[in-house]
């Protein structure tokens, strides 16, 4: 066994070691200093280094069983049932893998975008990943909300140190609507332990609940993910988040942190209420369809690349949990659960998917914004003359947003779609429209920014991207059309837990009372 | 009476004998030499930390006719009020001498005040609990007052005594209502007396816990009891803020769990009511005006209403879990509290009275180090997860929810989250903001020694809860 066994403790605390080492060492001098220099490099060890260990996650994962492998459990507070329980499964273990893969690539984005307090920029970051692979990873309830509450300290400190204008005004919004959201989860997991007698998530599922109890949970829950997700109406802090944070905060909310919504619906709400989950998948369903065709028509209107990118991940997301709660649509219509598993199966592909190229999306406006400081489309216009290398890359980027076949976008789009049709027409029909309104939100974004003769002086002067830059964009666009084309590995990691879900979905827990 | 058999109340006693010998000390030395008074008292604490642990007795011990009792629940409370009250000299000196207050009084007043919260964790009856109450709150006026060239401390001093007599009056006044129908002073035959008639006398009852109950809210800063501790935090030189916001919330636990758990128990559904009453509105109007102020110490005055709403909710649900949970947090929210307070005496400084939550702006570029620890106590009193105030959190909505109370459990994450809004501006102002002044922090060794300490054991105790939420709850396991 050996350093395997302590894999999840080693890819938690690895990064967070080094972002504390970071804090130690401390800021001084300015950001051209060999001091930061060397800040820059021991934040990329230390995110690297996590890379390599889940490197080993993906290898030593076994793709035949649903159960939770790489277990560590030891007593934390024996006084109630608390222990430090790590594990993972094919749910969580490519969430893992996307924020590992995600974290190197933020640290070299900011490698000299980010001039003051380099240090606390990147331990911040650091700590983050730490705390989010805790999220992702925890088997206990308390475990998982320590993680949980304790990751927006990093991000409310990233968007108000090193955000916009108005940053204090997003990050103040962005904390208080989270901390909202989950409080209720808290109490919702006390009640739970009550109930319960241990904080563990397998035992949340286990235990008896009736439908009002659950109804109740499940509302709590429902409130802590949407917010997350975001959903309709509880999204309106996203699109402030987004546009004040700095570029490396944009990706990471977009590519993990909103992970986390669509992570708890089914680490939480679908196994541990079953019955709520059904009576409240039609609310669900039509509360994901809002999010697909209005939002997408708010992203049409947007003049700020930024926020039309936030709209855009917002959109994207109703994908996930359309996904997720399409079951009782299709056994009511059927009789069985084909096609059910199909749609979980696209929602979570569909979350590796938006956080590849949401946060590439995100990275294409920093570089821009680097050079010409603003996030506007009307400032820009045939930035494809000056930057040919980059605009190749976010053509291929807006087209994995559009669901283009042959990029990541596509392969969790068609699977929900698909599903969808099995469960209704005139789903399949509301969802498919984002082929359409997607297509035409990012791709006039791109037409009114990249093509055309260079609007004005400014954009004519600006310098092609630089090597730092390209390996960053680079390696994204190769994984997205990784997954694009060979999508199996990642799907197999998840089939067993998806079917394992599936099933445990058509038992109530009404029966044991 | 045999001589050995009052071991048990030798830390008081030795207590007593320390600070008559700390009043000589301070009698025969020069000003300049006034450190000498701050090392002997501190000494004298250390002894008195040391006699507790040696005098604990096995099991709970009645002494004096039955009017003092050493338990694990008095030797848990009296050595965490001797380490706070040393801490609060300690954050003390530096700023007192630069205030040219660095007068022998303070730590004589201060040890009488902790005599006082000793006789008060370790009182069998009311009558017992009554003066360890007098003999701190006589302490904690005077101190209030100590700095007779501000008009402000003397007039908060005034109001804290006016309005401290009036709950004590009130106080004695239940406890003759309550003596009167129960036939003894003493909790446990008040407890048997309830037990074998349960019905007794019920409205001359309710009447003498309902004066009581004011005198409890007054001593906590409990709505609607609660308007002098505003005043009177802001008025008082901060080191006596800090002194009052730290022990003294030990001796209110002591005196609310002694009075409702160990004699008035059996009547539990008579008093939750009216508790419930002061712990909703302290949650309420604690949060809700904490976000309006402007000065910090008010602000953390506020703030500490709304924690009192807390501790008085876990109380209320009238469970051994639910005096555990009031008693954690209780321990827990002490060591977040003087933290806040000794990071606003650290920004102080000869000439210049640090007050405002804006003299906090741009501190992360002043100081790095003193703004992470300020930053864990500003989370950790927002019930933040690691930091230990979201354990105390935790295990009082528990045992909230644990006695069927899912609403009040509702409320109390609801108010936390208002809470949450005032704790950020502090944050934000340290971190988003451009200082306002550069000068560099003045203070000694000892405090950022002791404030660094505290600082990480807010997080360490988030890091590691169950050691000492292990020792609340046994206290009450093998409570009677």
């Amino acid at each position: 066994m050996g350093l395997s066994h302590y894999i999840l403790s080693l890819l938690i605390w690895v990064p967070i070691a080094g972002g504390v080492g970071l804090l130690a060492l401390g800021d001084a001098g300015d950001a051209a200093s060999a001091r930061a220099g060397h800040m820059r490099l021991l934040a990329l060890a230390a995110s690297l280094l996590t890379f390599v260990i889940s490197i080993f996650l993906y290898t030593g994962f076994d793709t035949s069983t649903a159960a939770m492998q790489f277990v560590e459990r030891v007593p934390w507070i024996e006084a109630f049932n608390i222990d430090y329980h790590l594990g993972v499964d094919g749910i969580s273990a490519p969430l893992i893998l996307l924020t590992t893969f995600i974290t190197p690539l933020v640290v070299i984005a900011g490698w000299d975008t980010i001039k003051s307090r380099p240090a606390q920029y990147f331990a911040a970051f650091l700590i983050l990943e730490g705390l989010m692979i805790g999220v992702f990873s925890a088997l206990d309830g308390v475990l998982f909300y320590v993680m949980w509450e304790a990751m927006l300290v990093p991000m409310f400190l990233i968007i108000g140190m090193w955000g916009g204008e108005r940053r204090v005004y997003a990050t103040l919004k962005f904390f208080l609507y989270t901390f909202f959201g989950s409080v209720l989860l808290l109490v919702a997991f006390i009640y739970l332990y009550v109930q319960a007698g241990d904080f563990g998530f397998a035992s949340f599922v286990e235990v008896p609940l009736t439908l009002k109890e659950q109804q109740f949970i499940f509302l709590a829950f429902l409130i802590a993910f949407a917010v997350k997700v975001p959903m309709w109406p509880v999204h309106t802090w996203l699109p402030d988040a987004h546009v004040e944070a700095p570029t490396g905060g944009s990706v990471i909310l977009a590519a993990i942190m909103l992970k986390m919504g669509g992570y708890g619906f089914v680490r939480m709400s679908l196994p541990m209420l079953p019955d709520a989950s059904e009576y409240f998948a039609g609310l669900m369903i039509a509360l994901s369809l809002i999010a697909i065709v209005y939002i997408s028509l708010v992203a049409l209107m947007q003049k700020d690349m930024k926020k039309l990118v936030a709209y855009s991940s917002i959109a994207h997301m109703g994908f996930v949990t359309l996904g997720f709660f399409l079951l009782w649509a299709i056994l009511e219509r059927h009789g069985d659960s084909a096609g059910a598993a199909l749609g979980v199966t696209g929602g979570m592909v569909q979350m590796v998917s938006h956080g590849l190229v949401s946060g590439a999306m995100f990275l294409c406006i920093g570089v821009m914004y680097d050079r010409l400081h603003s996030r506007q489309i009307a400032d820009y216009g045939g930035v494809g003359n000056s930057m040919p290398w980059f605009a190749g890359l976010m053509v291929l980027f807006a087209m994995a947003n559009v669901g283009l076949p042959g990029t990541s976008g596509f392969v969790g789009e068609f699977m929900v779609i698909v599903a969808s049709f099995r469960a209704s027409f005139w789903f399949s029909f509301a969802a498919a429209s984002i082929l359409v309104l997607g297509a035409a939100y990012t791709l006039w974004m791109i037409k009114r920014v990249l093509y055309g003769e260079p609007g004005n002086d400014r954009v004519a002067a600006m310098e092609p991207l630089n090597q730092r830059e390209f390996i960053v964009l680079g390696v994204l666009a190769l994984a997205v059309l990784l997954i694009g084309i060979w999508p199996a590995p990642l799907v197999d990691m998840m089939t067993a837990t998806v079917e394992q879900l599936v099933d445990q979905l058509g038992q109530s827990k009404l029966a044991a009372l | 009476m045999n001589w050995t058999d009052i071991v048990p109340a030798l830390p008081e006693i030795a207590l007593l004998t320390l600070i008559c010998v700390v009043l000589v000390v301070d009698l025969f030395i020069e000003e300049h030499q006034r450190a000498i008074t701050y090392w002997v008292s501190l000494a004298s604490l250390a002894v008195i930390a040391v006699l507790l642990v040696a005098t604990a007795p096995e099991s709970r011990t009645v002494l004096f006719g039955g009017g003092y009792v050493s338990d694990a629940f008095s030797q848990l409370l009296k050595l965490a009020s001797v380490i706070l009250v040393g801490l609060s000299f300690v954050y003390a000196r530096h700023y007192l001498t630069q205030n040219s207050l660095l007068k022998g009084e303070f730590f004589t007043l201060g040890m009488f005040g902790l005599l006082g919260m000793m006789i008060m964790m370790s009182s069998n009856g009311l009558l017992t609990m009554y003066l360890g109450l007098e003999t701190l709150a006589l302490s904690q006026y005077s101190l209030v007052a100590i700095d007779r060239h501000s008009k402000d401390a003397a007039e908060s001093a005034m109001k804290y005594f006016v309005l401290g007599a009036i709950a004590s009056g009130s106080l004695l006044y239940g406890i003759s209502w309550t003596y009167g129908v129960t036939g003894s002073l003493q909790f446990h035959e008040i407890a048997a007396a309830l037990q074998a008639n349960p019905g007794m006398n019920g409205v001359a009852l309710w009447f003498g816990i309902a004066f009581m109950l004011v005198g409890i809210g007054f001593k906590f800063g409990a709505v609607p009891f609660h308007m002098w501790l505003p005043d009177v935090y802001q008025g008082a030189r901060t080191p006596v803020t800090l002194y009052l916001v730290a022990a003294p919330k030990l001796a209110a636990i002591a005196l609310i769990i002694r009075i409702l758990a160990d004699g008035l128990g059996a009547i539990h559904e008579v008093w939750e009511g009216m508790v419930l009453v002061l712990s909703v509105l302290s949650l309420i109007v604690g949060n809700v005006v904490a976000i309006a102020q402007s000065n910090i110490k008010r602000m953390l005055g506020y703030s500490t209403i709304a924690h009192v709403g807390f501790i008085l909710a876990a109380v209320l649900c009238g469970t051994p879990t639910g005096y555990a949970a009031g008693l954690y947090y209780t321990l827990t929210y002490v060591i977040m509290a003087a933290g806040s307070f000794a990071m606003v005496i650290l920004l102080s400084r000869k000439g210049y009275e640090a007050e405002n939550i804006s003299d906090f702006k741009g501190l992360n570029a002043r100081s790095p180090w003193f703004a992470v620890m300020m930053l864990f106590f500003m989370f950790g009193l927002a019930g933040v997860p690691p930091w230990v105030g979201f354990f105390a959190k935790l295990y009082s909505i528990n045992a909230v929810l644990d006695a069927g109370y899912p609403a009040l459990a509702v409320l109390m994450v609801l108010a936390s989250v208002i809470g949450a809004f005032y704790y950020l501006r502090v944050v934000w102002y340290m971190y988003f903001d451009q200082p306002q002044d550069r000068s560099v922090l003045q203070s000694n060794f000892e405090t950022r020694f002791a404030l660094s300490i505290n600082g990480l054991a807010v997080l360490a105790l988030g890091i590691l809860p169950g050691w000492l939420l292990q020792l609340c709850v046994d206290v009450f396991a093998r409570h009677p």
